[in-house]
């Protein structure tokens, strides 16, 4: 446990010794504050009775902001460590290869869950200047959050798993742009003619981000989007896991 | 305290480690010594747990490296080739991390950074970001960190590469003073370095075991029977004939030096040590000598020799 605790630390201190921490959050704000200005601009031109938080996740930004920083949070996890030389001091310490990638998740997700803290500032500000006292749902916030964590599970063990591949900052970043990519498009279909009946259209509307994120901003937590994340969070994990641990395969 | 039996290590094509079996007891400083690319940071990495082994096995402090490794990297400070570490950490704050990943309590950590960072000299840099640092200082961290959880074996990759010979020397002492409490294996390939530091002696060629001795045994195998090289002013005919009467020389070549003088170099019968008796020679017959040299053997020689014997081994098949 204090093994873990001590890599937690480092891997998101790590964030803040470089500059790359303020360049994401830097980044995630301006993006963010784009959107926030989006939102009340549509909020103004039209009310609506959807609350605030799905207003927010209709639009692009969500997605966008998503795609564009995870790569860039997870790249360096292993990739920079193995080709700084580091890793092998990390893997000679008594520590276990289970303990590390563990560690590295979580540091990764503690900084991805920072970057998306002042998204509660704007929705405070939004209540506060709103007549409508219901505009403010502590229910629908956490379940909103719940789901920005649990996809933030599924691409930071993601970009673990694409770092820990390679050597290369930029091949790992290429990686998760791939595989994260391929991910969200599989949910937009709109893009993409798409079966609309039988079981292709079951397993697609199951693996739909976009509709998860919609029904969690909505407020509605269903149990089989949960089972969902944790799992696809859990098999990258546990791939990365294997690609730590190949290097004692003889 | 390390025991190595038929340790093999197979890279796609190559053969990195062959077949080597070595044991360094409690309280030895060993030296690893090796030309680039004899084995030298394949062995360490093994021994340290970071690469399996093809074959063979090796124990460290009675655990074996493979199954029990998570009980031999806690006897063990290992400071990789390069020594890499976090640029962007303070110095202390960098060894604290490492002494609570390495398992320390809080206040054994604080404890033993204060006394690391003494025996290292980095009190004064405490506080500054080790991509600052200059290598001689780096170095010393990553021995500082080496050090930090009391192990009882430290491995060393190349301690000294890359520094200027003041912070050789000191990093030579330090490792001589940590010998006295600690078992210390450590690889270079510089020859006076072993000497300087170590008791006993690996020489690595090519993923073998070459020779395995004290560092005396090997410095008398390595310096007797040595050349001696004479400048001498004398008529020619008569050092010939003065070389040719002399039992112990073997063989000689004279080459005209400036002047009057000669260069005589002289290959002794059965090692024996040429410059007595060539400074006889010259004092009895009242030559004028300004020149006697041993010329003693590199580190190249004794390779370019042991592989040479090698060869001449196969060539029967």
């Amino acid at each position: 446990m204090q093994v873990y605790l001590t890599l937690v630390r480092r891997e998101v201190g790590s964030y803040f010794l470089s500059l790359t921490g303020y360049v994401i959050i830097a980044t995630v704000l301006l993006l963010l504050g784009l959107s926030f200005t989006d939102m009340l601009a549509k909020l103004n031109a039209e009310p609506t009775d959807a609350p605030i938080t799905e207003v927010f996740y209709i639009t692009v930004y969500f997605w966008v902001i998503l795609l564009l920083t995870a790569p860039v949070m997870t790249m360096r996890s292993f990739a920079q460590e193995k080709f700084s030389g580091t890793y092998e001091t990390l893997m000679t310490a008594p520590v276990s290869d289970g303990q590390v990638v563990l560690a590295k998740f979580t540091g990764a997700m503690l900084f991805y869950l920072l970057t998306w803290l002042p998204l509660l500032a704007y929705i405070f500000v939004v209540h506060h200047y709103s007549s409508e006292e219901r505009a403010l749902d502590g229910w629908v916030i956490a379940s909103t959050f719940l789901g920005i964590s649990l996809i933030g599970c599924v691409y930071m063990s993601l970009g673990c798993f694409a770092s820990a591949l390679t050597r290369s900052q930029m091949i790992a970043a290429m990686i998760s742009y791939g595989l994260g990519l391929a991910l969200f498009l599989l949910s937009l279909r709109a893009l993409m003619p798409m079966p609309t009946t039988g079981w292709e259209a079951k397993l697609f509307a199951y693996i739909s981000m976009t509709e998860h994120m919609q029904e969690f901003a909505r407020g509605v937590v269903d149990t089989r989007y949960l089972v969902f994340y944790l799992s696809l969070t859990l098999s990258f994990l546990f791939l990365t896991w294997k690609v730590v641990e190949s290097r004692r395969w003889k | 305290m390390i025991e190595v039996t038929g340790l093999t290590k197979r890279y796609a094509g190559r053969t990195a480690v062959d077949a080597i079996s070595f044991t360094v007891g409690r309280g030895e400083i060993v030296g690893l010594l090796g030309p680039n690319g004899a084995g030298k940071s394949t062995t360490m990495r093994i021994l340290a747990c970071y690469l399996p082994a093809t074959a063979g096995t090796v124990r460290v402090a009675g655990f074996d490296v493979f199954r029990e490794a998570d009980e031999v990297r806690r006897r063990i400070g290992y400071m990789p080739e390069n020594n890499p570490l976090h640029p962007d950490m303070r110095v202390r704050e960098y060894l604290k991390f490492r002494a609570r990943l390495k398992g320390l309590s809080r206040s054994r950590t604080r404890e033993r950074v204060g006394i690391v960072m003494q025996q290292c000299g980095l009190t004064d840099v405490s506080r500054k970001i080790i991509g600052h640092l200059s290598k001689g200082y780096r170095q010393r961290v990553g021995l500082a960190d080496a050090l930090v959880h009391e192990p009882e074996l430290i491995i060393l990759d190349e301690p000294t590469i890359g520094l200027d010979p003041h912070q050789i020397r000191a990093v030579r002492q330090l490792i001589k003073d940590l010998g006295c409490s600690h078992t210390i294996l450590l690889s270079t390939h510089i020859l006076p370095e072993v000497e300087m530091t170590c008791s006993r002696v690996l020489i690595l060629h090519e993923g073998k075991i070459l020779a395995a001795d004290t560092t005396e045994n090997l410095r008398k195998t390595i310096f007797e029977g040595g050349q001696v090289v004479a400048e001498i002013a004398a008529p020619l005919p008569d050092l010939k004939q003065c070389w040719e009467e002399m039992e112990a020389v073997q063989h000689f070549d004279i080459s005209p030096a400036d002047g009057a003088f000669h260069r005589c170099a002289l290959t002794p019968r059965n090692g024996v040590d040429l410059r007595p008796l060539v400074f006889e020679q010259v004092r009895a017959r009242g030559w004028l000598l300004r020149e006697l040299t041993l010329s003693r053997h590199t580190l190249e020689d004794i390779f370019v020799k042991v592989t040479r014997a090698d060869k001449e081994e196969e060539e029967p098949i």
